[in-house]
């Protein structure tokens, strides 16, 4: 806590959407932004309740790895702490918007039990802990990956419904030519790191 | 000292968040006490909230039929809602057509209940109770099919319709820890009303087959709710197709004994399928029966019979054998159990020889 880096918390924000997006660029939570990107519908569900998922896990574990785990030089636990965080927070969070958001539940609470074993999630605490991150900063972080996984399986499902009735080559349909389409995808995020330089 | 304080520190985090998640199952999924008004008034239940409607109309002896244990994957339990309860579950819309949506209708195992309900439900499912029985009697009929007769002990007597079913609970045993219910077609005689036989065939990794067959003796106690089911003996036919597959036979013998026990102006024709010799069962009762009731015909066949049965009786596929013996469709009605595809060949061959939607009926398992 005592020597935070210097970095903007909106930097990180910006950048943890775009340049170092969670699944185009470090490729986190590949199974389910793969298998779940058929509808844009789906996909957009399962966004929105990532980055709420994202931002809710970060909070908790910030506070139980620097007021907990650290005190008690537990450190190397971290793996096995954050997740049975996680674990217990989406389950809290699915019963609370069951009770007090129930539409908001229909749209994303069948997505919650698939997000605990998403690998994002985990990366987002691991990375906020190797990279030495504030309160504000790692909030930011949370949000701001949890945004551009969003925006990644949101563009990506759009895509693949815009190619749903295109024929393909033999042994390409499906998880193949999304793989493809991926890294194109990966590509032209990787671009936006340039936007930076100038900033 | 570090493995300690490693064990001991994670044991606590594990449980304080496990407390923390009890703590807000308690606070956040409890909807205090809910009224479930069933049939415009007819029983009001006041039960907990927080549960299946399913569980929560079961916890108050009201029984909604379910194959599945509430699983969502057999689509019985449906209720009519009369005020919306919100938005159909994705879990319940591929059991639901599109009137049925429009009519308010529900899967009872996905409606979780907050508030209070207003509910319609089929009269007789109010006749529905929980048995306690105990086996009196269990008899190998063939290497994987089974008869246990059940003597009831509390209530004392059944009334049912013959054709309809009982949901038979398991007991946890070996690898399966939770009870789970099965329905099974009741093979007695509606008149013989303390007791009831069940005709069970072990499925391989069917978790109550294998309890039923494998952890069941005689003298044993099991509890089982009923009677359920809508396949019974309809109005109009003046002859009754009976076709039946294996463990299938039990409704259709419960139908057969009891339209020849209440002297019923009907023709009727059994016809039983089976592969091998070794799969038939009943023959001589059913062979007895046809000797001394005229208007009854009894035809069992072997679709796969080998030298070594010494069969002289019909062969081929129970729908051939059907299409060899029934010219026409008039005054017929089809009475049908058995496997699925069972049904749907019997079904094309019934269509072809002229029977109507309408005068079929069947059961699969």
């Amino acid at each position: 806590m005592g020597n935070t880096p210097a970095i903007s918390p909106f930097v990180i924000f910006l950048a943890s959407m775009l340049t170092s997006n969670m699944v185009l660029v470090n490729f986190l939570g590949m199974c389910s932004f793969i298998s779940v990107s058929k509808e844009f519908k789906t996909a957009s569900g399962l966004g929105k309740a990532v980055a709420l998922v994202m931002v809710f896990t970060t909070v908790f574990n910030w506070i139980i790895y620097h007021f907990v785990v650290v005190p008690l030089g537990l450190e190397y636990l971290r793996y096995l702490i954050f997740i049975i965080v996680i674990a217990a927070t989406v389950q809290i969070i699915e019963m609370a918007m069951d009770r007090y958001l129930p539409d908001l539940h229909m749209k994303l609470g069948i997505f919650l039990p698939l997000i605990t074993v998403n690998c994002a999630i985990l990366g987002i605490s691991l990375f906020m802990v190797i990279r030495n991150y504030g309160f504000l900063q790692s909030v930011l972080f949370g949000l701001g990956s949890g945004l551009g996984w969003w925006l990644a399986i949101s563009a990506l499902a759009a895509i693949r419904e815009q190619m749903a009735g295109n024929e393909l080559p033999r042994g390409l349909d499906g998880p193949a030519i999304t793989f493809i389409i991926t890294g194109i995808m990966a590509l032209a995020f990787v671009g936006f790191s340039g936007i930076f330089v100038v900033m | 000292m570090s493995v300690f304080l490693t064990v001991l520190s994670l044991s606590a985090l594990a449980t304080i968040l496990a407390a923390v998640v009890v703590a807000a199952d308690y606070k956040l999924n409890n909807y205090g006490i809910c009224a479930i008004d069933i049939n415009n008034g007819t029983r009001v239940l006041e039960v907990n909230g927080g549960s299946s409607l399913l569980t929560s109309l079961s916890s108050q002896k009201v029984f909604i039929p379910s194959a599945c244990g509430g699983k969502a994957t057999c689509g019985l339990c449906k209720v009519t809602l009369v005020e919306s309860a919100g938005p159909v579950l994705p879990t319940e819309e591929p059991f639901l057509s599109g009137p049925e949506r429009d009519a308010g209708v529900r899967l009872a195992c996905q409606l979780k209940v907050k508030h209070d309900l207003k509910i319609l439900i089929p009269e007789e499912l109010f006749n529905i109770k929980q048995y306690r029985t105990r086996v009196r009697r269990i008899t190998d009929l063939t290497h994987d099919i089974k008869e246990f007769e059940f003597e009831l002990l509390e209530p004392g007597s059944i009334d049912f319709k013959a054709g309809q079913y009982v949901q038979v609970d398991s007991k946890p045993y070996d690898k399966v820890p939770e009870p789970v219910s099965r329905a099974y077609s009741i093979a007695s005689l509606p008149s013989e009303k303390n007791k009831v036989e069940l005709i069970i065939r072990l499925v391989p990794g069917g978790a109550c087959t294998t309890f039923m067959h494998n952890h069941v003796q005689e003298g044993d106690e099991i509890t089982f709710a009923g009677p359920f089911g809508e396949f019974y003996l309809r109005e109009g036919g003046d002859e009754l197709i009976f076709i039946a597959g294996g463990s299938g036979l039990a409704p259709i013998r419960s139908l057969i004994l009891d339209i020849l026990e209440k002297k019923l102006d009907k023709k009727m024709k059994f016809f039983f399928g089976a592969v091998r010799k070794r799969d038939l069962y009943y023959v001589d009762f059913f062979r007895e029966l046809a000797a001394r009731h005229p208007n009854f015909t009894y035809i069992p066949a072997l679709s796969g019979a080998v030298p070594e049965d010494a069969w002289d009786g019909e062969e081929g596929l129970i729908t051939d054998v059907v299409a060899r013996h029934v010219e026409d469709a008039v005054g017929k009605q089809a009475y049908l159990c058995g496997s699925p595809g069972m049904i749907n060949a019997c079904l094309q061959v019934l269509g072809k020889i002229g029977f109507e939607k309408k005068s079929i009926f069947y059961d699969e398992f």
